[in-house]
């Protein structure tokens, strides 16, 4: 495998992944519904997993932006992999940015030593899909903490070494008053209550579960859930999330542009109808990816200025980016789809589109964009400037 | 003015405590204050009040507490 410690060339060592690892897997992942243990294990010998914890503590050092590259690559040959490389960073970008206490400085240091995988557990039964909102909360004991919360999905749940759970602060607290939690693997049980089985990420095994944790209280954010979700975690979602949306669409475009490049060849000096197409499907594709560079030049802005981050229109623009990211993907795929016609539409073709579309359509469910649409037209009665 | 402030909080808020029991300076948010309601609440002052809070002020910490609405309002009312 790949070695790395080198933050510059993380794309490209994720391209060698794809290439080795996750692409020549992926056809069997969609298939049978299964982990890619096989990504994850080349994640974490290349230091993909620990990218973002800087150098001191063991890591490389990386930015968003060099994991968005990275994510944005493996978007090509297997979703399912970028996406979970994709949650796995926005779990470590909240370590990153807010891990405070003696206790989640080690632990962050022990998930660039040991290449810890770490998994989300944002939503919960019966709060509507709301991830401000929680039933379950902490329950301190002494120097430990307990809780217990039924997750309606946690991606690759089984196969993580840690699980960041949202929870109210207290018992006695209201439902948006959340914290954030680290579980350790060794400190939670799992019961799985549904089956993934679904028509694209298939890899992504996201499963309900019953967890069950205990763990050290210093394990608990001292930073406000709320604050977290919406310097870190929301915004580090989207542009992590539509970078991969990026790599698929390039995916898509590259197969149709390879297509109808083909048909000029066997008869030069007469344009194929279908290029046509394809200087339309171009037109989106630069869409697509200008919006993601733009959104991830707003975000290395707000880094450096607290007023751009506390805003309401860094919110609704982060929020736009993934709404306007997922449609345009769906549109993208569709596009080459037409393009290549029945060779993108066959299984078995060097042109084959058909994962791309599938795992294409999850993006606008996975948060769903009504949802998304529904904060921002709350947040647009009172934001002044864009 | 803080009593006309807890009027816009019974009203828009939503907070599963009583309005009127609640300090000047105690935490909104924890009170169960979410980011939803706090734009209803900002919409009912700026109604009550005749203001229009400006970009700078449209932050989570202006909505933090009766007194920090209070401080914002005082701001905007003397201004006009």
């Amino acid at each position: 495998m790949p070695e790395t410690h080198d933050r510059t060339n993380l794309a490209e060592v994720a391209r060698q992944i794809g290439e080795q690892v996750a692409g020549p897997n992926a056809v069997d992942v969609d298939a049978t519904g299964r982990f890619p243990a096989e990504s994850i294990r080349a994640f974490r010998e290349a230091g993909l997993l620990k990218a973002q914890i800087s150098v001191e503590e063991g890591g490389l050092g990386a930015s968003v932006d060099d994991v968005a590259d990275a994510v944005a690559e493996l978007g090509r040959w297997c979703a399912s992999s970028g996406m979970i490389l994709a949650m796995h960073a926005i779990q470590v970008a909240c370590l990153v940015r807010h891990g405070e206490s003696a206790e989640l400085v080690a632990f962050r240091k022990r998930v660039a030593e040991d290449g810890l995988l770490l998994a989300s557990a944002t939503t919960e039964v019966g709060i509507g899909g709301d991830v401000r909102s929680s039933t379950c909360a902490v329950e301190a004991e002494g120097e430990r903490y307990r809780l217990r919360k039924q997750a309606p999905v946690i991606s690759y749940g089984e196969y993580a070494d840690g699980i960041l759970v949202t929870a109210r602060r207290t018992p006695e607290s209201a439902p948006s008053d959340q914290v954030l939690v680290v579980a350790e693997k060794s400190d939670y049980t799992l019961a799985r209550t549904t089956e993934w089985n679904a028509l694209g990420f298939r890899g992504t095994c996201s499963s309900g579960f019953v967890l069950e944790a205990s763990g050290d209280i210093n394990y608990v954010f001292a930073t406000p859930y709320g604050d977290m979700s919406s310097q870190t975690m929301l915004p580090v979602s989207h542009i992590l999330w539509s970078s991969l949306w990026l790599g698929m669409a390039q995916e898509a475009d590259a197969r149709a542009r390879k297509f109808v490049q083909n048909a000029a060849r066997k008869n030069p000096g007469v344009t194929p109808p279908s290029a046509m197409r394809l200087a339309e499907l171009a037109l989106v594709v630069q869409q697509l990816h200008d919006l993601v560079q733009g959104a991830r030049a707003r975000f290395r802005s707000a880094d450096a200025d607290g007023d751009l981050r506390a805003s309401i229109g860094y919110a609704t623009s982060m929020n736009s980016l993934k709404v306007a990211a997922s449609g345009l993907l769906v549109d993208i795929v569709q596009r080459a789809m037409l393009i290549c016609g029945m060779a993108g539409y066959a299984n078995a073709s060097p042109f084959t589109l058909g994962r791309l579309l599938r795992d294409a359509h999850g993006a606008q469910l996975m948060v769903n964009n009504d949802r998304i649409n529904a904060n921002n037209a709350q947040l647009l009665l009172v934001q002044r400037e864009r | 003015m803080e009593e006309t402030i807890r009027g816009v909080l019974a009203d828009y808020a939503k907070l599963p405590v009583e309005v009127n029991g609640i300090a000047d300076d105690a935490d909104l948010y924890a009170l169960g204050l979410t980011s939803h309601a706090s734009v209803n609440v900002m919409l009912g002052l700026e109604d009550e009040f005749d203001v229009e809070f400006p970009d700078a002020l449209l932050r989570k910490e202006t909505f933090q507490s009766v007194a920090s609405i209070a401080d914002a309002l005082r701001g905007l009312v003397n201004a006009a």
